[in-house]
């Protein structure tokens, strides 16, 4: 709410001397926060005086354009005292006018410097101002013609125009929504600025009585619409201008003038928080009826676009059909236009939900529908009524109708019973019940203590505060007046915690392990499109393909929470390479989701716990959303240099980061071949531990890699850590090792290219029986001595005993035995 | 070579001269001197101490010699043969020494050459920076609370005292999932974390929730339509806003520094009441002549996030007698806290995943 100073300080006085920094500090401090404080002039610099028009001689222009050669009397301002000479595009002037000149020096908001310049065959050494050039508002017909009174040449012209004149903008919460008023906020920096007094309330006024005499109005819809006023203002002069205070005023406000009749309603709306509407009161036909929309009926917006409206909306319809969305926006039937000479004026009150439905319904934000919606002070609709017709009158020459017309009344407001201490209690400060009684009654609050000494205060918050409805809401009154600066710093006693649990260690583990090993984390965002999942080259009937859609994502490419978090580590990945950052390892660790397809996660109610059974019908009705870990290592892993030769990174380099991960966690994956998108269908490994598949890593297939922009050979992976983490040896025995002395022995078998090295080493390892140590691929050969189709894979064996020293050929007799079970399961061919 | 000497003979015992036995003495340890090298006092050790040496020659003649002159003569020998021995070793020790000298002279390297060979990892300062506040609290007794970021409605706003038709609602440009009735959304706040904690624990509750949440801001230098909060939750019996300010002034020092306390100002969020805006004192310039400083923009106050006193709505919702127990909550954007402490005016590096950001960070923040 931009709210210019001097129309605050209309109705509150503050002491002498109070700066607007302390006054908007105490506003700050008890809830209303300071954003900025602005004033139009605060962009114009040099001088801006007062001229009097001398002579103005019009000269035509070839391109058509009549231009003003003037010569206006700026005092000593231009440091001659002599005439200044300007040339001027405006008409709305004549001599003798006193009129806003900026002299060669000065500069205009935008950054415009005026200086003395050669124009249409004149030196014209100034401007002479319109009100946009000045930033007061949009008004470019002709310059600013001042009033007689307004001063003496060369006077600066800054005080006349109101251009030091402070707008200070608040934040206003939306329980504060008094607040988007002058009379809410004048009425904030009586309680919160220290010897503030004699609040005048805008809204506190002698309204006429409501008689018969009125135009006829029938509320079909008291809930919705709980009272209706409608006053009448003929003879109106529809070209009478805005006053210049109003236009100032509601400009600085943010607002836009647009004629005097909207300008007012927007003028009392702004002062006294209640939205008005003004329709042309010739256009209206019969009464005006307030009920909610019937199914197919339609309204075009002041706005001019035509709307299909709900059965809930609010409308305001006559003997035509609907003429307006109640609260919200006016229709085009009965706007009031540049001939409008009769007006009638409704104030009425609407309930707020209702507001806030249609409006959304609508995707209609206006000044009126922010304020309607937050909940207005549902006592002034006459006051805010009355004050409307006032000022048409004064400034429009029109005449007030007598009749009056005031449907409903205001709600009754609940009392709340209050603890005297809770306050007190609330805050952890001593606040008796005597200054929290006081507080409640600065703002507003009616407040009495019953005799019983219960403690308990009955309070009837002011209508004009309908965010105050809990006991606990009162207690924030109390303690914002209090301060809470005044919150006492005093640390709670927790019970003794148990730390982080296993799951959150182990990830932090492994994110450890992974950056250990070499690779760094990034973070992306978990949305995808069809197209990311195309590019990974996942078939049509892949599970990860059932996305979950959102309503409204941000891109219309990337409308999924995503199933893999491949796509985006690998287009990070992309990224890097464009950047140059070509030796490349990644990670990153994020939940994925999966529907579930398990129907709707009820809406329960708020004034009980959920049972059980209804919490977990909640949990199930979402996605299953598991931890899944995915990497990417493209270019070198270990770089070239004085040492030797750059090693490029392989499949086995996934496969290892994965294998590294599982280590840190107490456990061994077991690896077997897959095929699966995105990886190379020839260099994809299945991971799993204890049987349970948890993820799959290896090289990206060559297609993949061209769609994200990686280079061949780039290597990715993807588990599920939740999996993972279910499994990880939590508790785990510590080893016991031989000291007797080690037998070793080596074996060379030749295998078909197709058969595993994990399952020679499986079946080694089950023949070579209790003694094998540890068993260990030293060399793996394929060519002419092995055969086309064949290869070789040469193992190192190590044997020991725990209790004794092998016996001569025991180790060797061991390793016949694995190698024949290699031989029988493998159709291995031991190498001489 | 002599036979065995059985029967006395005086020409025999030439060799065994007095004069003669010093010469090979003096002989032996002249090239023992003169040997430059380890090899080549090889070759002298063989020459002069060896089977075929002189000494060792005269050494066997000894049982030749009668036996008044055997002792006389072995001695002599045996002195002589002892002082070359004692010599070599001695020899030997020098010559090693100076050898391995060399030795270590010869293998001296450039150890300024570069011998960085694989990758560099690191791990990403948000996640770095939610462990770290989590330990702060875990070290105050707190525990570390989780929930699912795609996350029922109810969750996200009702039970967080959002009803359908709450204004708070149009604040938070909620990403909605399809099919719409079946109230499912992405979460606009780590809140729902804390309602599922008072849900599925008793009190005395002391739990941070970090995590990922989502509003449908486009992206920008400010905004993300992902990013990171932490929110606290404390219910116990007695919790006052006193023990909220105290937590808050505790987490700034711990965060940011000694002396770094906290400021509350009035403000509105339904799951509280009352409600506060938390600002930090600048670190950087402690509110000292702020005009210039850059980190607070010359307020002397960073605005770090939202807090209040549990609203008993709330308390109600999730299952907490709000006549025993009173709460706290409060609520910071991760990414902000780590913009302002490591002096980062657009967020987008966060998110953009370049190696050369993360990696300066290292594996501890
Ligand atoms: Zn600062």
């Amino acid at each position: 709410m931009k709210a210019p100073l001097s129309w605050i300080l209309e109705h509150v006085d503050v002491p002498a001397g109070t700066t607007t920094e302390h006054l908007t500090d105490r506003l700050t401090l008890t809830g209303l926060k300071l954003e900025a404080v602005v004033s139009p002039g605060r962009d114009i610099t040099g001088p801006l005086v007062i001229g009097r028009v001398l002579t103005m001689e019009p000269e035509p222009q070839k391109n058509g354009k009549t231009i003003n050669w003037c010569t206006v009397d700026v005092g000593d301002a231009n440091g001659t005292g002599e005439p200044q000479g300007i040339v001027c595009g405006a008409h709305n002037f004549e001599p003798g006018d006193l009129v806003a000149t900026v002299l060669p020096g000065g500069v205009l908001p935008g950054g415009f410097e005026i200086g003395a310049r050669k124009t249409y065959g004149h030196l014209s050494a100034g401007m002479i101002c319109s009100a946009r050039e000045l930033g007061l508002g949009d008004d470019h017909d002709g310059i600013i013609v001042l009033p007689p009174d307004a001063g003496q040449p060369g006077d600066d012209v800054r005080p006349v125009l109101g251009l030091d004149e402070e707008t200070i903008e608040l934040e206003i919460n939306p329980d504060r929504a008094y607040a988007l008023s002058i009379r809410g906020i004048a009425r904030e920096v009586l309680v919160s600025v220290d010897g503030a007094s004699d609040f005048r309330d805008p809204a506190d006024r002698q309204t006429p009585a409501a008689n018969d005499q009125g135009h006829p109005v029938v509320v079909e819809d008291a809930e919705g619409c709980p009272v209706f006023v409608a006053r009448t203002v003929t003879g109106f002069d529809p070209t009478a201008r805005t006053p210049d205070h109003i236009v100032q005023r509601i400009t600085a406000s943010g607002m836009r003038p647009i004629s005097l009749a909207v300008d007012v309603t927007n003028y009392v709306m702004l002062e006294t928080g209640r939205p008005i509407h003004g329709y042309d009161a010739d256009k209206v036909q019969g009464p005006l009826v307030v009920r909610r929309a019937r199914d197919g009926e339609r309204l075009t917006t002041l706005d001019g676009t035509e709307r299909n409206l709900d059965p809930a909306d609010l409308v305001v319809a006559d003997d035509s059909g609907i003429i307006g969305l109640g609260g919200v926006m006016g229709g085009e039937t009965t706007e009031m236009s540049g001939t409008t000479t009769s007006i009638l004026v409704e104030a009425a009150h609407w309930d707020a939900v209702s507001m806030y439905r249609t409006g959304r319904r609508h995707k209609i934000t206006s000044e009126a529908g922010r304020r309607n919606e937050r909940g207005v002070d549902p006592t002034i609709c006459e006051a805010a009524a009355d004050r409307v017709v006032e000022l048409l009158v004064e400034h429009g020459g029109g005449r007030a109708e007598p009749g009056v017309t005031v449907v409903g009344a205001p709600p009754a407001t609940p009392v709340v019973e209050v603890p005297g201490d809770l306050a007190a209690r609330v805050s952890g400060m001593d606040i008796s019940e005597e200054r929290s009684i006081e507080c409640l009654r600065a703002v507003g609050c009616e407040v009495s203590v019953d005799g019983s000494g219960s403690g308990t205060l009955s309070v009837t918050p002011p209508p004009w505060r309908p965010d105050l409805t809990d006991a606990q809401d009162f207690s924030e009154e109390v303690i914002r007046l209090v301060g809470y600066d005044k919150v006492p710093s005093v640390l709670p006693t927790p019970p003794s915690g148990r730390g982080l649990t296993r799951p959150q260690q182990l990830r932090r583990r492994i994110g450890r392990t992974l950056a250990g090993d070499g690779f760094v984390e990034v973070v992306s965002f978990p949305f995808v499109g069809t197209s990311d999942l195309d590019d990974l080259g996942l078939p049509e009937d892949d599970p990860r393909r059932d996305l979950l859609r959102l309503s409204n994502p941000l891109s219309a490419e990337a409308p999924f929470m995503t199933t893999t978090l491949l796509p985006g580590v690998l287009r990070t990945a992309g990224k890097n390479v464009g950047h140059g950052n070509t030796d490349l390892a990644i990670f990153e660790t994020g939940t994925v989701t999966f529907p579930r397809h398990a129907g709707p996660a009820a809406i329960l109610p708020v004034d009980r716990r959920p049972t059980d059974e209804e919490f977990a019908a909640l949990d199930a009705a979402l996605p299953a959303q598991p931890l899944h870990l995915a990497l990417v290592a493209a270019g070198d892993a270990v770089a070239g240099g004085w040492w030797g030769a750059p090693r490029p990174v392989g499949w086995a380099d996934a496969v290892e980061a994965v294998r590294s991960v599982a280590a840190s966690l107490g456990l061994e994956l077991t690896v077997t071949s897959a095929e699966l998108a995105p990886w190379h269908p020839g260099r994809c490994a299945e991971l799993s531990v204890d049987g349970e598949v948890v993820g799959h890593a290896g090289e990206v297939h060559p297609t993949v890699c061209q769609a994200f922009g990686l280079p061949k050979r780039t290597v990715a992976a993807e588990v599920d850590l939740d999996l993972l983490i279910a499994h990880a040896v939590h508790l785990r025995p510590a080893p016991t090792f031989s000291s007797y002395p080690v037998a070793k022995e080596d074996v060379a078998l030749v295998v078909d290219t197709s058969v595993p090295a994990a399952d020679v080493e499986s079946a080694l390892r089950e023949g070579a029986g209790e003694l094998l140590e540890s068993i260990r691929l030293f060399d793996v050969y394929t060519g002419d001595q092995v055969g086309e189709g064949r290869k070789s894979l040469a193992y190192a064996l190590r044997f020991r005993a725990p209790d004794r020293t092998l016996k001569e050929g025991e180790a060797a007799a061991a390793r016949d035995a694995a190698v024949a079970v290699a031989v029988e399961r493998t159709g291995a061919v031991q190498r001489a | 070579m002599s036979g065995p000497n059985t029967d006395y003979d005086p020409v025999e015992v030439t060799p065994l001269k007095a004069e003669q036995v010093d010469e090979m003495r003096e002989a032996a340890l002249a090239a023992i001197a003169a040997a430059g090298d380890l090899e080549s006092l090889k070759q002298v050790r063989i020459d002069h101490t060896g089977d075929r040496s002189p000494l060792a020659l005269a050494n066997r003649e000894i049982g030749a010699l009668p036996p008044q002159a055997r002792k006389d003569a072995g001695q002599r020998i045996g002195q002589a043969r002892g002082a070359v021995n004692q010599a070599l070793a001695a020899r030997q020790a020098v010559l090693e020494a100076e050898h391995e000298e060399r030795m270590l002279v010869e293998e001296a390297v450039d150890v300024t050459l570069p011998t960085t060979r694989g990758r560099r990892g690191g791990r990403h300062p948000i996640t770095l920076q939610s462990e770290l506040i989590a330990d702060l609290f875990v070290a105050m007794g707190y525990e570390v609370s989780e929930g699912p970021v795609v996350e029922a409605e109810w969750l996200n706003f009702d039970a967080l005292n959002l009803g359908p038709d709450h204004p708070a609602r149009s604040m938070q440009d909620t990403f909605w999932t399809e099919p719409a009735e079946d109230h499912v959304v992405l979460r606009t706040q780590t809140s729902p974390v804390q309602a599922r904690t008072m849900l599925t624990r008793k009190p005395p509750i002391y739990v941070v929730c970090p995590g990922r949440v989502f509003r449908t801001d486009e992206y920008d230098a400010t905004h993300s339509p992902m990013f990171h909060q932490v929110e606290g939750l404390v219910v116990d019996e007695g919790i006052t806003m006193a023990h909220l300010k105290g937590t808050l002034d505790h987490f700034a020092s711990q965060l940011f520094g000694d002396g770094i306390a906290t400021r509350f100002r009035p403000s509105y969020f339904p799951f509280t009441e009352p409600s506060a805006e938390v600002d930090v004192l600048c670190f950087v310039c402690r509110n000292v002549d702020p005009a210039s400083c850059r980190t607070c923009r010359g307020e002397g106050w960073i605005e770090w996030g939202g807090c209040g006193v549990v609203n008993p709505r709330v308390l109600v919702a999730c299952g907490v007698d709000p006549s025993v127990y009173s709460g706290f909550a409060f609520g910071m954007g991760i990414d902000r806290s780590f913009m302002f402490r490591h002096d980062l005016e657009d967020l987008r590096p966060l998110f953009e995943g370049d190696v050369r950001f993360s990696s300066a960070f290292g594996t501890e923040i």
